[in-house]
């Protein structure tokens, strides 16, 4: 093993590039398994089953079939499966990742549980939130956005949101459908809908 | 330990508009991103066990029947933080054209060959100590549609998670020397010669195998300082 230098710096991104399907996300195509699938579910996690889906566009409302999307939540206590977080406590063997790359019409989904409340840095609760992180052929590197939900009361208090431009916060907010526990969110790379995205 | 992600280290990546990279033009955002605090949702991120990886998936040419066509290469190194400690317990995902530049991807349309014992993918836990090894075949060049005559240098794609959701890094490692490296716009979007740099393997003769295997030794440097440093070492 080597001694520990000092780095000059972080190892700069790349882009996904076109052909990270078989080596990311074969889903069955490809000679190679999948390290994770688009569901975060386990046989005994609590919480509220639900979907997430939509689809990704670029800047000429043209459906991107290249894209990698990433999730990361808090259970349904709002606990994260991360020794970091001090509060986890050992929620089955939830763990609350789940990644998805496009299909050719650029559609994407999660399978997952509605999460909890999580702390901000203050102490004051963020209203039930997920982060994304957004891959594409094109995008040099990845960039973060969240999905909160719009049945959800706590958004008007939402700290982050509360840094979020008014008229852009609908970017941010996947809407139910009336009849089943199904939220959308489309992602707009660029242009006037040009979703969200957080410099962290 | 306690770690902190200053906002400066992002400096290294590339801009998400680099125009002579014509894929990024209709898809990198036109409005800034909106800066905010570090939440326990950014500070945390997934955690792995060994069942996500299996015996053998680091070796890339031990997937098939028989042995794949190329070069046999080792790429090795330590995935690190911004303070040089290795990072442990890291997935470490590759992809990769064979040595013809072929991926098997569907979409890919370069007229070399596919092998029928090279897939390109791999992947790996780091150590204790943030070691990882690869055992795979130096990919080839190839050509892409991006302008006149455009080549990609030799690289092999790698994703790596670190200890949180915003230490999460995609990125390729290039080959020492390549003459394509002047003509690359993906290469040259990292604005920063230095930092360039850093994506670039090393040769290493001293853990190259005889009668086997040269070597490569590739150092991945996350995100992430201790929050607490000594002033004194």
């Amino acid at each position: 093993m080597q001694d520990s230098v000092k780095p000059d710096g972080i190892t700069p991104s790349q882009t996904v590039g076109p052909f990270f399907k078989y080596g990311l996300t074969p889903t069955g195509e490809y000679a190679w398994n999948d390290a994770f699938t688009n569901s975060t579910l386990t046989p005994d996690v609590s919480g509220d089953r639900i979907r997430i889906e939509g689809r990704v566009f670029d800047g000429d409302g043209v459906a991107v079939p290249d894209a990698m999307l990433e999730i990361w939540q808090a259970d349904v206590q709002g606990r994260f499966a991360d020794p970091q977080d001090k509060r986890a406590l050992p929620n089955a063997s939830f763990r609350g990742f789940a990644r998805c790359g496009t299909d050719k019409d650029g559609n994407y989904s999660f399978e997952t549980i509605k999460p909890g409340a999580v702390p901000d840095p203050a102490g004051k609760p963020q209203a039930p939130h997920i982060l994304v992180a957004v891959f594409a052929r094109g995008m040099l590197r990845h960039l973060y956005t969240r999905i909160y939900f719009n049945d959800e009361a706590g958004n008007a208090a939402d700290p982050v949101l509360a840094l979020v431009p008014a008229d852009r916060r609908a970017t941010l907010t996947a809407v139910r459908e009336a009849s089943k526990p199904v939220y959308r969110l489309d992602l707009y790379l660029q242009g006037d809908n040009e979703t969200v995205f957080f410099d962290v | 330990m306690t770690f902190i992600y200053p906002i400066g280290s992002n400096t290294a990546h590339p801009l998400p508009l680099s125009p002579d990279y014509k894929s990024s033009i209709k898809r990198a955002p036109n409005k800034p991103l909106i800066p905010m605090p570090h939440t326990l949702s950014e500070l945390t991120g997934p955690v792995y066990g060994h069942e996500t990886v299996r015996e053998g998936d680091n070796d890339l040419t031990r997937q098939h029947a028989g042995e794949p066509l190329g070069e046999r290469i080792i790429v090795h190194g330590h995935v690190r933080d911004e303070d040089g400690r290795g990072v442990p317990n890291s997935l470490v995902e590759i992809w990769q054209a064979n040595s013809c530049g072929r991926y098997v991807h569907v979409r890919d349309q370069h007229p070399a060959p596919l092998d029928p014992n090279f897939t390109g993918a791999g992947r790996t836990v780091s150590d204790a100590s943030g070691y990882y090894r690869f055992v795979t075949i130096k990919p080839g060049a190839y050509p892409w549609g991006n302008h006149h005559n455009a080549w990609r240098p030799a690289h092999i794609h790698l994703s790596v998670f670190g200890y949180s959701f915003v230490t999460r890094l995609v990125t390729q490692m290039y080959f020492p020397n390549d003459p394509l490296f002047p003509f690359d716009p993906i290469f040259n979007s990292v604005p920063d010669e230095k930092a360039r740099a850093r994506m670039v393997s090393s040769f290493d003769l001293e853990n190259t195998q005889p009668e086997w295997a040269l070597c490569y030794r590739f150092d991945i440097v996350l995100r992430g300082k201790d929050a607490t440093p000594m002033e004194n070492h």
